[in-house]
């Protein structure tokens, strides 16, 4: 197949890929969720698991987002979003919130991503060229500590160049911070040799997944899992 | 400094009281840098702030973000925990501290590098302010504050960290009225009380 023919063909959509990430929550985490992909996470978890979310301004515990009525503004997300929260959760200022983030307290975090390198590497935060200043936020400090970080985004830009790179051109958030990758076509896990292929969409076969990633992937001998969602 | 968070716990009849006294060349230490005409926007939008120090501008800080473009405010980006830690730095009497977060981006240009435990990190220095401006739910009137759900955010650090705190609060109770365990911020950080119904931006 054509590299555009490749371009055409159906991938997993943004709600499979948060599903296929949810998985990889244990029950009883403590997990931070980024903006992208991440955020819908929250909204996939497999039914019977509870997930502690944290939330970088001093929420640890956060449900469900609010319904109609049921806002309270002072009770909001990191994207300003009006929350809830379950029992057991916790409250308490931004720089015991970023003590856990920073200092490998979370079980799990979550991050969207332009650029993750082979080595592990992540760009996430700035775009080269675009308009107005950028923001940091708290990804660097995420990124850093993160016990566990689960990077969630598409497998390519939209006009097709690869995401997953031998070194990031876009503005590092951090330096060999990504454990895993979950992209719309594939789940790969970032290890001292290389970026291993351990799952892959239906249909796709790893010879198309490596045409669209430009680091060399390692493949296991027997044909790798297909994702199910 | 200016608390607030996500719409939540910033001092926003303090904001409007420095733009009614028209104070210029300020430089401000917040998170972010207003929502459109609200938060810190207004002060952006009256040219008062000369230079900020800030995590995450903020995809509606319209004032900020055309003044930025202008030339006419400068801004210096510091991750969001370790904005925390150079205030807590500061109030704790700190001289410095190292961590691995920053380490080959952007944000290292200028700063010391070194080597512990086997790690890259970068030296990152104290945040002190003439004024922290804090919004709390309650003071007693010592200035024993209490904050409401995740109104809390930067409040109690920036309360910390200044010569002079002044905190907006909803309700002004007597000596004695909080539980001396549920106070938050203790009053020693607090020099000034306002008492002054809440004015949000949504």
């Amino acid at each position: 197949m054509s590299d555009s023919a490749l371009l055409q063909k159906p991938r997993l959509t943004r709600e499979q890929v948060a599903r296929c990430a949810a998985r990889e929550l244990p029950d009883g985490a403590c997990v931070n969720l980024g903006f992208g992909i991440p955020t819908l996470i929250a909204e996939y978890l497999p039914p019977g698991l509870t997930v502690y979310f944290h939330s970088e301004n001093g929420i640890l515990g956060m449900g469900r987002r609010a319904r109609p009525g049921e806002e309270d503004y002072d009770l909001v997300d990191a994207m300003k979003v009006p929350v809830t929260l379950i029992p057991g959760a916790s409250i308490f200022h931004q720089a015991d919130a970023h003590l856990m983030t920073r200092g490998g307290h979370l079980d799990v975090c979550v991050l969207g991503g332009f650029q993750v390198s082979e080595k592990g590497d992540l760009a996430n935060w700035k775009v080269p060229g675009a308009k107005g200043s950028g923001g940091i936020g708290g990804a660097m400090d995420i990124a850093s500590g993160a016990k566990k970080l689960i990077v969630c985004m598409e497998h390519t830009t939209k006009e097709g160049a690869p995401k997953i790179v031998r070194q990031c051109t876009y503005p590092v958030t951090a330096l060999a911070c990504v454990h895993t990758v979950i992209t719309d076509l594939a789940v790969l896990d970032i290890r001292p040799d290389g970026v291993h292929l351990r799952e892959i969409a239906p249909n796709w076969a790893p010879t198309e997944l490596q045409s669209l990633t430009e680091v060399r992937l390692i493949i296991p001998a027997d044909v790798p899992f297909v994702i199910s969602t | 400094m200016f608390g607030g968070f996500g719409g939540a716990g910033f001092p926003n009849n303090l904001i409007q009281a420095l733009v009614r006294k028209g104070i210029k060349d300020i430089t401000a230490i917040s998170n972010n840098c207003g929502t459109r005409d609200g938060e810190l926007g207004l002060m952006f939008k009256h040219g008062q702030i000369r230079h900020v120090i800030a995590s995450f501008p903020g995809p509606h800080s319209t004032h900020f973000q055309e003044s930025f473009a202008a030339q006419k405010v400068t801004l210096e980006f510091v991750p969001q925990g370790i904005l925390c830690e150079r205030m807590r730095a500061a109030a704790a009497g700190l001289l410095g501290f190292y961590t691995t977060v920053g380490v080959g981006t952007e944000i290292a240009a200028g700063k010391e590098e070194r080597i512990l435990n086997g790690k890259r990190c970068l030296l990152e220095l104290p945040l002190h302010a003439d004024y922290a401006l804090i919004k709390a739910e309650k003071a007693d009137a010592l200035g024993n504050l209490t904050y409401r759900l995740a109104a809390r955010n930067f409040n109690p650090i920036m309360a910390m960290a200044a010569t002079t705190t002044v905190v907006e609060v909803d309700e002004i109770v007597p000596i004695g009225a909080i539980p001396p365990e549920h106070v938050v911020t203790p009053a020693i950080f607090v020099h000034r009380i306002v008492h002054a119904k809440g004015v949000r931006y949504v």
